[in-house]
C-alpha cells in the first residue's frame, strides 16, 4: 500500500464511522421521540442521502479515474440541466441546448479523461462560447437574442 | 411477451427520468390511491409518459387513453401502445370509428382501471395556455359519477421535445396534481368543462414561460 492508499483509506473509513454514529444518534432518537416526529424524519431523510452521498462517491473511487470522471460528468449533467430550466432559453435554441448536452459535455470530461490539459482550459470558455450564440442565430428568432445568449453563457 | 413490454417500460421511465429529473406534487403531499380520471393538458407526446412515470405503483392499474390512429400505424407504436401502455384507443374519427369512445373509456372504468385523458383533444401548438375541453370528460362523469377527477398540470415538457423537433433537450419538469373533483348534481356541460379548465389552470406555477 502507498500513501495515497491509506490516506484514502483513512477518509472512507473516518466518513464511514460518523455516518454509523449519525445513524445511531438518529435512531436513538427515533425511540425517544417517536418515528413519525418531523425533526426525526427530516434528520433520517438526510442522513439516509449522505449514506447514499458517500456510497457513490465511494464506489467512484474505488472504480478509480474513469469512475471518479463519469461521476462528475453526471453531476455536470444533472447540475446544467436544472440551470437551463431556470433561463429564457426556447424553441428556436434547441440545437444549441442539445450540442451542449450531448456534444460538449461528453468531450470535455473525455478530454478530462485523457488527461488533454490544453484542450480542457480552453474548449468551453472559447470554442463551445463562440459556437452557442452561431447555433441560436442560425433558427433566426432574433427576440431576446442577447439575454438568450448571456444568460447561457455568463455563470461559469 | 410480457417480459418485452416490462423492459420497454422500464427503459421508458428510466429515459424519462434522465431527461427531465421528472417530480410529482399531491396536494398534502400524499399521492391519490384507487381509482380516478386523471385530466391534464397536453403539449407534447410525452405528457402521458411524465404521468405515468410519477404515479409509480399506480401505473399498473392506469390506462391512458390514446389516438388508434397514431398509435396503430407502425407494429412499434403498436407494440408501444397497446403492450407497454395499455392504452385505450380510441378512433377519432366519427365517420370511420365502430366504437364509441366513450364506450371504451367505460368499458376500462368498469374493470377497475384508472384513466388518463387530455381534454383538450389535441397537442397544444398554439399560443394559448389550454385549448377549450372536449365534452368527453363530462360524459364520463355523468355515467360514472363516483369515480373522482382529477387535475394535472404538467409542466416544461414542451421545452424538451417542441412539436416538430427531433432531439429531446433536458429539461426539469413536474406533474402538479390537484385536489379531486366530481360532476356536482345538475350542474350542465359548459359549466363542467369551464370548471374543469379552470382546475388545471390553477395548477400552472406562477410566472411560466408559456
Amino acid at each position: 500500500m502507498n500513501g495515497y492508499h491509506t490516506s484514502l483509506m483513512s477518509l472512507l473509513f473516518g466518513v464511514l464511522a460518523v455516518l454509523i454514529t449519525a445513524s445511531i444518534v438518529a435512531f436513538l432518537l427515533a425511540q425517544k421521540k417517536g418515528h413519525d416526529d418531523p425533526l426525526v424524519e427530516n434528520l433520517t431523510a438526510r442522513i439516509n442521502a449522505w449514506w447514499v452521498m458517500a456510497g457513490v462517491l465511494g464506489l467512484a473511487f474505488w472504480v478509480g479515474r474513469s469512475g471518479v470522471v463519469i461521476l462528475f460528468a453526471a453531476c455536470s449533467f444533472a447540475a446544467l440541466r436544472e440551470f437551463v430550466t431556470l433561463t429564457n432559453v426556447r424553441r428556436a435554441d434547441t440545437w444549441m441546448l442539445a450540442a451542449l448536452f450531448y456534444v460538449a459535455l461528453p468531450l470535455q470530461y473525455w478530454a478530462v479523461w485523457t488527461d488533454w490539459y490544453g484542450f480542457v482550459s480552453i474548449f468551453i470558455p472559447v470554442y463551445v462560447f463562440l459556437g452557442m450564440p452561431i447555433l441560436s442565430a442560425i433558427r433566426g428568432e432574433t427576440d431576446n437574442f442577447l439575454i438568450r445568449v448571456a444568460e447561457v453563457q455568463w455563470p461559469r | 411477451m410480457q417480459i418485452l413490454a416490462w423492459i420497454t417500460a422500464s427503459a421508458i421511465i428510466g429515459f424519462s427520468r434522465f431527461i427531465t429529473a421528472v417530480k410529482g406534487f399531491w396536494p398534502g403531499g400524499v399521492p391519490h390511491r384507487g381509482q380516478a380520471i386523471y385530466f391534464a393538458n397536453h403539449t407534447s407526446n410525452g405528457d402521458f409518459i411524465l404521468l405515468w412515470t410519477v404515479l409509480g405503483a399506480l401505473r399498473r392499474k392506469t390506462r391512458p387513453v390514446a389516438a388508434a390512429d397514431y398509435w396503430l400505424s407502425t407494429p412499434l407504436k403498436r407494440f408501444i401502445g397497446q403492450n407497454v401502455f395499455n392504452a385505450v384507443l380510441i378512433d377519432r374519427d366519427p365517420e370511420t370509428r365502430t366504437h364509441d369512445p366513450i364506450e371504451q373509456m367505460l368499458e376500462a372504468l368498469d374493470e377497475g382501471s384508472s384513466l388518463i385523458i387530455f381534454p383538450e383533444g389535441t397537442r397544444n401548438a398554439s399560443d394559448e395556455v389550454l385549448l377549450p375541453f372536449k365534452a368527453g370528460l363530462f360524459h364520463l362523469s355523468e355515467k360514472r359519477p363516483d369515480v373522482p377527477l382529477i387535475p394535472a398540470w404538467i409542466e416544461n415538457l414542451n421545452r424538451v421535445l417542441p412539436k416538430g423537433e427531433v432531439i429531446p433537450v433536458p429539461f426539469i419538469c413536474t406533474v402538479k396534481f390537484g385536489a379531486s373533483t366530481q360532476l356536482e348534481k345538475g350542474e350542465e356541460k359548459p359549466g363542467f368543462l369551464t370548471r374543469a379548465e379552470k382546475m388545471v389552470l390553477a395548477l400552472r406555477p406562477e410566472g411560466a414561460s408559456t
